[in-house]
């Protein structure tokens, strides 16, 4: 029996799911508890599982990454939450240098079965250390899969992939996108969910809107404004693919590339800075592959390389969104 | 110890009374276009707001005793110790609107307040405050200045490692750092004796080889004295202190937040610990001033903030392009 569920019951009943079936399986970290998460991530899971469970941590978090580090090379399979990506300069090293390395450095000897779970985003007026992205960062690094659903049907099953994954996953969600309520968030985010568990692969993209002019290649709250532009390019007769990347490591390369292949033409849309990130690394990744001829250069838009301002004003202007791509697909053809 | 002028004591009222006017008008406001159903992204203050109400003596009690030139870090809830230390609050509040005659043009906004005329700045990050100060501290001495620096961070920043790490970075290089823990009971939800592994902060003073005080915020004339003494020591060059003041939360972590986790005793508890009531009837015991004086006081201060409100309300806001300017300096 499916209905409709915010992206962020979802996430919260994949967790409760898979701690019931696996008593491996808890969650640990800032306000996860009596809170249930600021983003509700963890709504409901105190009261079921109680607080041996479901940690609220103090704010420590080289303390409890690490922690779940410690907990996973005994066979735990920990579940750890900080509030907002912008936070995790102060637990790097853990995230870094031990839970990505471990597997490799002991020629897998370890295991480190840990979901790491965290908000992005902004739109919402937060500023600089509130609203980033910052998941590139992360994929940046060998050794953690990561993964960004784009809905709740998504997030589900991906939280469950996750959760039952031998590897290190950072989880991110979009605050965006959880449908709290008091947050804004595209109605099309909440769609049916099945009551009982499911998994979607790791590594494995999504073709939300089928097309033949153009690819255009996203992720998270992006997908949204590639859809929305989508539509109102249709009226100007361009017929655009629409391709959620729902993973980042591993990458969905084939998908992208036969997509590019049938279409000739690329733009990728990234909430995450410009430089030295996901759009650059896709781009890099269709034109290095000789038997791709595209009809126009590879073109791209992400957060332009300054930090998130306040001022609504301000974020508006640098923010990608539906009419920023409009204007970039124009040039396009 | 000499007793404290009266000439202290209203001052101090007075900075009080502005911080808590000052946020309880901010509250308000932050709802405007946020009702009936509340939207984070809507109204005149956008985003996030963390508000001081019941704070303000541990502000108002240890930045008397600063200059200019002595440095605040401060913390994601800092409009209290903004106002203490001095910072324009034409601008701060322009800043909070997102405005182009605020602080930082719209930039910042309210977690990230500079103002360098004062030597004031915040970060939305837990424990960030801590060794910003221990580097002021460092210039201080290399500089062979007396100025002093105060980083302020709640009970819950007190378990990064960024506390204890500076704590001991100062306490070795006898820097002029006074650490200020609000302890306010609570770390967003989590409160503070399920966070922390003893009742008091200044405890932990012992481990790092500083006096480590703990005073009770209720009484704004207790803070002032033991701040004197820890500003002072620093000021003699004999190194840091760690202060721990305990602060009565009035409102939701921030703006919105539902508090389904607070019992409502404890509310209602720290209504009942008011600073401001309480040294508002010393004013009045001692006859410092009467009903007439304090009433024509809370007006002149409500007429300023509402001068300022409406100044912020009405500035203009920033050219969008505006946003890819300064990431680096030039020049």
């Amino acid at each position: 029996m499916a209905r409709k569920l915010p992206m962020y019951l979802a996430i919260s009943e994949a967790i409760a799911q898979e701690m019931e079936r696996d008593p491996s399986v808890f969650v640990m970290g800032e306000d996860v508890g009596a809170y249930g998460g600021i983003f509700g991530a963890t709504n409901g899971l105190l009261q079921k599982f109680g607080p041996e469970m479901v940690k609220d941590t103090p704010i420590s978090e080289s303390a409890f990454f690490g922690a779940a580090l410690g907990a996973a090379s005994k066979g735990m399979r920990p579940i750890a939450e900080l509030m907002f990506v912008d936070f995790f300069g102060v637990a790097m090293d853990q995230i870094y240098n031990h839970i990505a390395k471990a597997h490799y450095m002991s020629n897998g000897q370890v295991k480190m079965p840990i979901v790491i779970t965290t908000a992005i985003g902004g739109g919402y007026s937060d500023a600089a250390q509130h609203s980033q992205c910052l998941y590139a960062l992360f994929a940046h690094v060998p050794g953690l899969k990561i993964v960004i659903p784009s809905n709740s049907y998504d997030a589900k099953g991906l939280m469950i992939s996750s959760i039952r994954d031998d590897n290190p996953v950072m989880y991110f969600f979009h605050k965006g996108l959880m449908g709290l309520g008091w947050m804004p968030s595209p109605e099309e985010a909440a769609v049916d969910v099945p009551e009982e568990p499911y998994t979607i692969p790791i590594g494995k993209a999504n073709i939300v809107k089928e097309g033949k002019d153009l690819t255009i290649v996203t992720i998270s709250r992006m997908v949204y404004e590639a859809l929305w532009a989508a539509k109102e390019l249709e009226k100007d007769g361009i017929s655009a693919e629409v391709i959620d990347l729902r993973t980042l490591v591993p990458l969905d390369k084939e998908t992208v590339i036969s997509s590019v292949k049938k279409t000739g033409r690329l733009l990728v849309v990234d909430e995450d800075y410009l430089s030295y990130g996901m759009t650059g690394e896709i781009i890099a990744s269709v034109v290095e592959q000789n038997e791709v001829s595209l009809k126009t250069p590879p073109a791209r838009i992400a957060y332009p390389d300054v930090p998130v301002p306040y001022s609504r004003v301000l974020e508006k202007f640098v923010l990608p969104d539906k009419d920023k791509i409009i204007q970039k697909v124009k040039t396009m053809f | 110890m000499a007793e404290i002028s009266n000439e202290i004591l209203l001052e101090m009222y007075k900075k009080m009374y502005m911080i808590r006017t000052y946020e309880e008008t901010l509250g308000a406001i932050y709802y405007e276009g946020k009702t009936p159903a509340f939207d984070i992204s809507k109204g005149p203050i956008p985003g996030e707001l963390h508000l001081s109400s019941g704070q303000e003596s541990s502000a108002v009690g240890i930045c008397r005793h600063l200059r200019p030139e002595d440095a605040v870090v401060g913390t994601h809830r800092a409009n209290h110790f903004a106002i203490a230390k001095g910072v324009d609050l034409r601008k701060m509040t322009a800043e909070i609107f997102g405005k182009a005659t605020g602080l930082s043009r719209g930039k910042g906004g309210h977690m990230h307040l500079f103002d360098t005329n004062v030597n004031f700045s915040c970060s939305g990050i837990v424990g960030a405050s801590f060794p910003q100060a221990t580097g002021v501290g460092i210039a201080a001495k290399m500089q062979g200045k007396d100025y002093v620096a105060v980083a302020v961070g709640g009970d819950g920043a007190a378990n990064q490692g960024t506390f204890h790490e500076s704590l001991n970075l100062a306490a070795a290089w006898k820097l002029p750092v006074i650490f200020v823990i609000e302890d306010n009971g609570w770390a967003i939800s989590v409160p503070k004796n399920v966070s922390t592994s003893i009742d008091r902060n200044t405890e932990r003073a012992k481990g790092y080889g500083i006096p480590g005080v703990y005073v009770d915020g209720e009484d704004v004339i207790a803070v002032y004295e033991v701040a004197k003494e820890a500003v002072e020591r620093a000021r003699r060059g004999e190194g840091p202190s760690l202060i721990e003041v305990r602060v009565y939360r009035f409102r939701g972590h921030f703006e919105g937040d539902p508090q389904l986790y607070r019992p409502k005793e404890d509310l209602e508890e720290a209504k009942s610990r008011d600073p401001l009531t309480k040294l508002q009837n010393k004013l009045l015991e001692r006859h410092i001033v009467d009903e007439a004086k304090l009433t024509a006081i809370k007006k002149e201060i409500e007429d300023e903030i509402k001068s300022i409100i409406d100044f912020a309300r009405e500035s203009p806001y920033p050219e969008p392009q505006e946003a890819l300017e300064n990431v680096f300096h030039r020049g």
